[in-house]
């Protein structure tokens, strides 16, 4: 089992540093929110993996796993929602403002070169 | 307690003069001075005290884990300074009213002074070295604000910039200095350190720890090399060039030699740096200060030269040059600060301070000339003034002192610097106010109004009858301060007019010659001085600023490309590169903690988990099956927080997944739908290569881990949840009990990003945004924006859907569940209406404000946790009870559940806010003529009785 777990938390990571190094704004935010998965889930591990030992107090229970990586992983899970919210807000924001949806700054060559006007867009084409 | 308040008035009273701006010059300055004046007689009250010879102390902990505390202390020394601060601060304030011309902004003005004088007794009074460093940066920080007062003149501006650039240059210097030495000493404590010079000078680190502190001392000072910031400063107001540049702050860094002076003074390191930098200093300002033509700009230099002569004498390491230091510094805070005034006077009547266009004044505003011929003359240290005396005591050092072997040199040097005091003092004393009246002064020259005048005459005051009189009028202030720096028993000394013929007499005699005589030659020596190297600081200043300006531009450059990318590539690459280090730089073996057994379920979804992950990287760029892939791979991840013990993360995961796909789809809903394809194949193997690393490190580490055994802190939650927390459900226990300020600082973080969204939002609701939301045209639309499938089955789900929440928040504290969690469920139940209804619809029926559900959910929190302080008991101290409620059974309530409550209703708000935020955009943006009038149903009674359902939207129609 320990051997699903880790490779799975590696594959999230991998995918989510790889849609990281795209240049558009929604990939980069689904990477993030991968490499979020991986956090969570590699914080989780910390605490090792137990079945039938939820942290619930109970004279039955024959053991409990460590509470303290699930408290930890909770309100991360909760932040990492904030957080995710937040840039794909900036990245909706920047995106009206600009009509641009990438996330570099436009390097000092593309800065000297006129324009493409975005105006207006045209969303949800199909591809 | 009253030293407290002495250096805390003028902080507090720096509010009056701003809030009185309005009320007219007359009443701020009279504020400023009450304030001033109270904090003088509060000081001058604890005097007897002190001059009996007690040393008044008090202290209060501000962070005691780094040594720091508000602590002052009042010895001789410090008594000293504060009252020339504070009395040479309340003659500024009534030169000052008359100064400022009626377009100057006085509030302003007088709130900086006040500030400025706070700090500078908060020097003078600080025990904990911590504490004045504190103060010392603020002097700097009130300084440049000062110097920078008149802001339209750009000479003011570059003056405040390089005065601040150079004295906070230092100051962190200092930091390091004092840091070092409270090291050395044990103790950030003054009146310890000053205890235990030994220690500190036998200490390996007694010359790094100097070096740094006279980094500071020097540069507050304006010692050589440093000087060049004084004259520059001179673009001030007048009043703050006679308060700050020659009586108060230039002096502290003479203030902090002498009262460092008995822990670091006396070694032959000390010696060999302090006295030589200061006679240089002393020398070369003369030097520089005869050819100036500028009034304030001889002044200002002549002071760089004196403060260069009290660092001499300190730094000669003897009490009784300590001695001849303490009496300079008060003689010179007199002449200097007096001359600085008329100065200003003379600006103010006569229009000009250039010496090449004034001259004969003395008939003209004979008060003003009088008072500054005297304040010039003891400048120049003739007999019958104070100046004369101190100039006497210093030279007397200095002729029993050999350095380098040398026996002559130091009495030369100072006889030569004395000499050329004297050309500069009958310069500026002859050339402006004796000779003939000229018929071009850009003014009519007359005396001023007596509040201009007579704050010069109370300095002038004393400048007469020290100089008479000195052990009368100055006996017990010096030998009180003296006792203070030296921290000993002082020699046998007494302060008179004659001492018989010593040679500090003779070579005081040479130097009144050489000095007239300098004064006949003037232009001989300035045709010398044309031919000699004349370095200009600021030039100098400006081009290094300009060097180290364009280096760091350089370096942005090559490195802030602006690519994301590339960024990112670097920190990946960067950890990957240490992690392998580490890896391979110590010994593994294989971990021998017992695995768990694979089970097929477990397999399916660790294949559905990496089938999805791989289909996400392979088709990122078609948007909608990314975030469908998404929800699988969140799916799987909940799950597995099932299998493995963690019901609480289960729950939690799987709201927040249906949270973050509504999110995603309505940001999808304005954002484009695909992605560009990466065109670089190279790049794109690049970059898997990257993530694949990553990855594999990742893999072997949680594998690593876990299959390793642990200690754990988590036996103390365990064992303590129910006993002292009242609840089973020990993550919930731990969340909102023993770790609950965590979780009150995550639900903060929560609110500020929901409002940030909105905010950010908020604003695209005009300009560029606007225009190209309202250009937006939806190319593929669903016929029926509000399905009434959608519609009716996201109703009745509200009320059941609310009822779960109410249940998992209520069993939370035992069961799995919790304000999270329950917070998740309520805001899904209630953003589903945005989605099948329509942002209008839901929004006119919403009946709470989320941001103040956020406010109120964090009130709530802090709340609870301030009401532990009541039963005196730390933040978020809980309690609890059992309730029985019919139905539901057994309730444990503790005090915890409202701070769960808080944060339940924070979730909802932070939820609710962006979620509805973007749908509110997008509503902008949707332009069918249905989305407007969201489909409700009407129930409609037909005149036969029965009961029809009409269909609004055609109604309308």
């Amino acid at each position: 089992m320990e051997v699903l777990v880790a490779s799975a938390t590696g594959v999230l990571v991998a995918v989510g540093v790889y849609l990281l190094l795209r240049g558009q704004t929604f990939p980069v935010i689904v990477g993030l929110t991968f490499l979020s998965y991986a956090a969570n889930v590699f914080l989780f591990a910390i605490g090792r993996l137990a079945i039938n030992r939820p942290p619930i107090i109970s004279p039955d229970a024959a053991g409990y796993t460590d509470p303290l990586p699930q408290a930890l992983v909770l309100t991360a899970i909760v932040i990492s929602f904030g957080m995710t919210a937040l840039i794909m807000v900036l990245a909706l924001r920047g995106f009206l403002e600009t009509g641009s949806d990438r996330v570099d700054l436009d390097t000092l060559d593309d800065a000297q070169a006129p324009r493409e006007k975005p105006d207006p867009v045209r969303v949800g084409s199909p591809a | 307690m009253t030293l407290w308040l002495i250096a805390l008035i003028p902080f507090f009273g720096a509010v009056l003069p701003s809030l009185l701006e309005r009320s007219g010059r007359n009443a701020c300055a009279a504020a400023t001075g009450v304030v001033t004046l109270a904090a003088l007689v509060l000081l001058l009250s604890r005097a007897p005290a002190v001059y009996r010879g007690e040393v008044l102390r008090t202290q209060v902990e501000w962070l005691p884990q780094i040594g720091l505390s508000f602590s002052f202390f009042l010895d001789g020394l410090g008594l000293f300074f504060a009252a020339l601060i504070l009395g040479i601060g309340l003659l500024i304030i009534i030169y000052a009213r008359f100064y400022l011309g009626r377009n100057d902004p006085i509030g302003r003005f007088y709130a900086y002074l006040l500030l400025f004088q706070g700090a500078m007794v908060g020097i003078v009074l600080s025990d904990n070295i911590l504490g004045l460093l504190v103060f010392w940066e603020l002097t700097s920080l009130t300084s440049f604000l000062l110097i920078g007062y008149w802001r339209h003149l750009p000479e003011a501006r570059q003056g405040a910039r390089m005065a601040l650039i150079i004295t906070a240059g230092g100051g962190l210097s200092l930091i390091a200095g004092m840091l070092l030495l409270g090291h050395i000493a044990g103790s950030y404590q003054l009146t310890e350190i000053l205890a235990r010079g030994a220690q500190i000078k036998a200490s390996p680190l007694y010359v790094p720890a100097l070096l740094l502190i006279l980094g500071g001392a020097f540069t507050k000072s304006a010692q050589f090399p440093f000087h060049f910031w004084l004259p520059h400063a001179m673009a001030a107001p007048t009043p703050v060039s006679a308060y700050l540049h020659s009586a108060t702050m230039v002096k502290a860094g003479v203030f902090l030699l002498a009262r460092l002076w008995p822990a670091l003074a006396g070694t032959d390191t000390w010696f060999m740096i302090v006295a030589p930098v200061g006679m240089v200093t002393m020398l070369i300002a003369a030097w520089i200060a005869i050819f100036k033509d500028d009034l304030k700009q001889v002044l200002a230099f002549s002071t760089v030269s004196h403060l260069g002569m009290m660092t001499m004498l300190l730094g000669l390491g003897t009490p009784m040059a300590a001695v001849a230091a303490v009496f300079h510094i008060l003689n010179h805070a007199t002449f200097k600060a007096a001359l600085f005034m008329s100065a200003g006077v003379v600006d103010h009547e006569a229009g000009t301070r250039d010496i090449r266009r004034l001259g004969g004044l003395l008939t003209l505003m004979p008060i003003t000339a009088t008072l500054s011929l005297i304040a010039a003359a003891s400048m120049a240290g003739i007999p019958l003034l104070n100046g004369f005396l101190s100039k006497e005591m210093m030279l007397e050092q200095v002729a029993q002192t050999s350095y380098l072997g040398t026996p002559w040199l130091f009495p030369a040097l100072a006889g030569l610097a004395t000499l050329l005091s004297v050309a500069y003092s009958a310069r500026l004393g002859i050339r402006t106010f004796l000779g003939p009246r000229r018929h071009d002064y850009p003014a009519r020259p007359h005396d001023p109004s007596a509040g201009m005048w007579l704050p010069i005459a109370v300095l002038v005051l004393p400048v007469l009858a020290i100089g008479l009189m000195p052990a009368t009028f100055a006996g017990a202030i010096v030998e009180r301060t003296a006792l203070a720096v030296v921290g000993g028993p002082l020699p046998e000394y007494h302060l008179a007019l004659w001492h018989g013929i010593t040679p500090a007499l003779l070579i005081s005699l040479v130097a009144l010659a050489g000095g007239a005589a300098t004064f006949f030659i003037y232009h001989r020596l300035n045709a010398i001085r044309l031919v000699l190297l004349r370095p200009d600081a600021k030039t100098m200043f400006e081009a290094a600023i300009g060097a180290v300006a364009l280096t760091a531009r350089r370096w942005i450059d090559a490195t802030h490309t602006g690519s994301l990318q590339r960024y990112v590539g670097v920190i990946v690459g960067v950890i990957v590169v240490l992690g392998a280090v580490g890896f391979w730089s110590v010994n593994h073996g294989e971990g021998t903690r017992p695995t768990l057994p694979m089970t097929v379920p477990a397999v399916i979804a660790w294949i559905a988990l990496i089938g999805a992950s791989i289909a996400v990287a392979l088709q990122h760029h078609d948007r909608i099956l990314v975030l469908i892939l998404t929800s699988v791979v969140g799916l799987v991840v909940s799950l597995g927080f099932m299998q493995f013990s963690a019901p609480d993360l289960a729950l939690t995961q799987i709201s927040v997944e249906v949270v973050t796909t509504i999110l995603l789809l309505l940001a999808l809903n304005l954002l484009p739908r695909t992605s560009a394809r990466e065109t670089r194949p190279l790049a794109r193997w690049r970059d898997a290569g990257v993530a694949s690393v990553a990855g594999i490190g990742i893999a072997g580490l949680a594998y690593a881990v876990m299959t390793r055994g642990f200690d754990s802190i988590s036996a103390y939650h365990l064992a303590e949840s129910k006993p002292g927390g009242g609840g089973t459900n020990v993550v919930n226990v731990i969340l909102v009990d023993f770790r609950g300020f965590d979780t009150f600082g995550e639900i903060i973080v929560l609110g500020i990003a929901a409002i940030t969204i909105f905010a950010l939002l908020d604003k695209s609701l005009k300009g560029a945004a606007a225009r190209r939301l309202a250009a937006l045209r939806m190319v593929e639309e669903a016929k029926d924006a509000h399905p009434m499938i959608l519609v009716v089955a996201t109703r009745v789900l509200l009320p059941l859907a609310l009822t779960v929440g109410a249940y998992i928040f209520m069993r939370g504290h035992n069961q799995p569940g919790g304000g999270f969690i329950a917070g998740l469920i309520v805001a899904i139940a209630l953003i589903t209406q945005y989605m099948a209804s329509g942002y209008v619809w839901a929004a006119e029926r919403r009946p709470f404000d989320a941001h103040a559900l956020i406010g109120g959910g964090i009130a709530i929190a802090g709340l609870t946790g301030i009401a532990s302080w009541v039963f005196e008991r730390p933040f978020l101290t809980s309690a609890y009870d059992y309730l029985h409620l019919p139905v539901m059974g057994e309730f444990g309530i503790a005090s915890a559940v409202a701070f769960d409550l808080g944060v339940f209703l924070t979730v909802v708000g932070v939820t609710i806010l962006s979620l509805a935020q973007i749908s509110r955009i997008a509503q902008r943006a949707e332009r069918s003529p249905d989305t407007d009038s969201p489909m409700d149903i009407h129930f409609a009674i037909e005149p036969n009785g029965t009961v029809a359902i009409a269909d609004p939207v055609r109604q309308e129609k």
